[in-house]
């Protein structure tokens, strides 16, 4: 986490609605701006049940004129990041950071595979225009559950034409990662983000087919899982605690509000510092993250706080602590 | 924030082919703290000199294969700055990796692109051909971490009144001063021309030469914005045609510089004399070369450097001071300018890919 990246003030500029629950806000930066680099994110200030904390969001483009854009999927299931940007209207001020980049687009490179899954398109929609404007060979693969979901489907097309296939999962189809893995030169790179499920299967495949990890980039949030969002209760016995953490909150952030220390720093399921250790679970671990490999996740000895979750009643951890 | 001296998007001399090997080597470029290296196909790379992790220049750790591996915690990263090895966990971590820089091996250099990757378009790669060790011969050098900003060497080169001054006794002489000179002007190129017809050579024009009597001597100073200049420059026994183009029966060569910002006080002059006579005679290329910069500090660049310094020095000193300018800057102030242009190009975005409309 770039803990120079400061705060600044920015106001909502405009929204327009591409979907029933898919909104583009564009926001008015103020300060000095520069073009953001594709894969390139926000920080924004939110209020989730009257509590203040971040949200990342991948932006659409580079920007221009001081106006950046993202576009925000309203999900029920969410941490409530969504249903605070979504109450949000034109004039409105909000906190955020510059852009900074967590998922780099190498322009070094003579084949791509993009793969959308569902609001996943925001980033991909930026890589693509960049490939598109250098004449890069790509091919982007877009799926969503609903047509609707589709909203960026047009702006796809025109930057790649029949390079684009789209997938649509109330039609029946589903993205083929193995097969676009399958067809995908040695040289070349996937960039992918999207839902969980969809980066494990992806992570699965490459590794199987024996390419180098780093040319699969992939990017997280960490707010969608394999199971909907719902409370549990965490056991903490070393310290003879349980706490309670809501549908619209993280483990980590449940545990913070309780005044249980714990040790973070991405807080998006990368960095593995906020791992637990499970000592038992009534339930499911919902694993979010992509600090764990399969087989770790299989084990289920360890779970990052930050974006896993339960879908049970109750999880047993040892945070570290002790009684003093 | 201090006014922006040197632009990003642009290619940039970083190292001399020959200085990248196997082992890492450190450079500064642009504020950028850069780490080069050759991979085992030869292929030069530029990565940011940063671990993604600690920040600990990579230049302090090891080459494995072609990766980089950082010499404090072992971490690896690959040819594109790709994170590929992490200690103590069965994961990488997707976001690791330092950036890679735009590369070009050229003209016997390795040039970088410091600013927006997506805008390092080969094309803008500037003409240094004089370089190459084909046309011309030389061996040349590189001033690294020079205590100047670099426009100070451009105006050195630009304006070559100063040889009358600096360099009494090797190719100064009062014709220099006495001469006016023409400036033309293009968007990238400023060419400051300089004919002295009818002169008594300087020293080491006559030596060269080898003739008795007057010469014709030319200086035609090509800067490429932002930092490039390549001066033609030579001698003819008068009347032999030279002004008009028939340089046959005269002797001369081109000074070259491509100068790199470091940072916004210090550059890394890389300069070269290549010439056009005698380019058999192995013998005179280190004397030239010697007569440039020696370990006495006593060449005529050596010359040159000793007042840079001095200026960057009294600039420091006496900082509410304006410069002034003569007549005799016509050709730096050209060069200033297109300089400057760059640079606010690149802060607008007019030349940027980045510029295009959004949906």
């Amino acid at each position: 986490m770039n803990v120079a990246n400061e705060w600044r003030s920015a106001r909502v500029k405009s929204i327009r609605d591409l979907s029933a629950d898919i909104r583009l806000i564009e926001i008015e930066m103020s300060g000095p701006f520069a073009p953001a680099a594709p894969g390139s994110h926000i920080d924004i200030a939110v209020e989730i049940a009257g509590r203040p904390s971040t949200r990342s969001y991948s932006l659409l483009g580079p920007g221009r004129d001081g106006v950046h854009e993202v576009a925000v999927k309203l999900a029920s299931d969410s941490r409530g990041g969504s249903a605070y940007m979504w109450t949000l209207k034109p004039g409105a001020v909000l906190k955020t950071t510059a852009p900074a980049n967590h998922f780099d687009l190498n322009l070094d490179c003579n084949e791509y595979i993009l793969i959308a899954g569902g609001i996943g398109v925001t980033p991909i929609h930026a890589m693509a225009r960049a490939l598109a404007a250098q004449g890069k060979d790509f091919r982007i693969l877009y799926g969503a559950r609903t047509r609707s979901d589709l909203v960026l489907a047009e702006d796809l097309r025109a930057l790649a034409g029949e390079r684009l296939q789209i997938s649509c999962a109330e039609d029946g189809q589903r993205v083929d990662i193995a097969a676009a893995i399958a067809s995908l030169g040695k040289e070349g790179e996937l960039y992918i983000c999207g839902p969980i499920g969809m980066l494990d299967e992806a992570r699965a495949h490459w590794s199987r087919s024996g390419r180098p990890p780093a040319n699969l980039r992939f990017e997280t949030f960490g707010n969608s899982g394999r199971y909907p969002n719902a409370p549990f209760t965490v056991l903490l016995p070393h310290i003879g605690r349980t706490i309670e953490v809501a549908k619209t909150q993280s483990m980590l952030e449940a545990l913070e509000a309780a005044g249980i220390e714990a040790m973070y720093d991405c807080r998006r399921g990368e960095c593995g510092l906020c791992a637990l250790d499970v000592i038992a679970v009534d339930g499911v671990i919902d694993h979010r993250d992509v600090f764990f490999n399969e087989e770790e996740k299989a084990e289920g000895h360890k779970l990052c706080a930050c974006v896993s979750r339960i879908a049970g009643t109750s999880i047993t951890v040892d945070t570290g602590e002790r009684p003093a | 924030m201090a006014d922006q001296t040197f632009p990003l998007n642009a290619w940039y001399a970083a190292a001399w082919s020959h200085e990248i090997t196997r082992a890492l080597a450190a450079r500064t470029i642009c504020g950028k703290d850069i780490v080069l290296y050759r991979q085992q196909n030869g292929e030069a790379v530029a990565l940011e000199n940063a671990c993604w992790h600690r920040l600990l220049p990579l230049s302090l750790g090891w080459l494995d294969g072609d990766n980089v591996v950082c010499g404090y915690h072992g971490i690896a990263f690959n040819s594109d700055g790709r994170c590929v090895h992490m200690p103590a966990q069965k994961t990488i971590n997707p976001s690791a990796c330092v950036k890679s820089y735009p590369l070009i091996e050229r003209h016997r250099m390795i040039w970088i692109w410091p600013g927006d990757p997506a805008l390092a378009d080969p094309s803008k790669m500037h003409d240094f051909h004089w370089n190459d060790g084909t046309e011309f011969v030389g061996e040349g050098g590189t001033y690294y971490s020079l205590k100047c900003d670099y426009r100070l060497i451009v105006d050195n080169l630009m304006d070559l009144t100063h040889e009358t001054y600096v360099h009494a006794g090797s190719i100064g002489n009062d014709a220099v001063t006495e001469t006016p000179f023409d400036v033309t002007h293009s968007r990238r190129i400023a060419t400051v021309t300089r004919w002295m017809n009818d002169i008594e050579p300087p020293p080491f024009w006559a030596k060269n030469l080898g003739k008795p009597g007057n010469v014709d001597r030319w200086q035609i100073i090509r800067f490429e914005a932002p930092s490039i200049v390549v001066g033609d420059v030579g001698v003819a026994p008068v009347g032999t045609g030279a002004p008009e183009g028939d340089r046959s029966q005269g002797v001369y060569g081109c000074f070259l510089a491509a100068i790199t910002p470091e940072t916004e006080k210090t550059c890394h002059y890389h300069w070269n004399f290549v010439r056009q006579f005698r380019k058999d005679d192995a013998e005179l290329t280190r004397q030239i070369n010697q007569a440039h910069v020696n370990a006495e500090g006593k060449g005529l660049y050596d010359q040159d450097a000793f007042v840079l310094e001095a200026q960057q020095r009294a600039i420091d000193n006496n900082p509410r001071l304006p410069f002034y300018n003569l007549n005799i800057d016509a050709g730096a102030l050209w060069a200033r300018r297109l300089i400057a242009r760059m640079i606010e190009d690149e802060s607008t975005g007019v030349t940027g890919l980045h510029s295009e409309a959004a949906e």
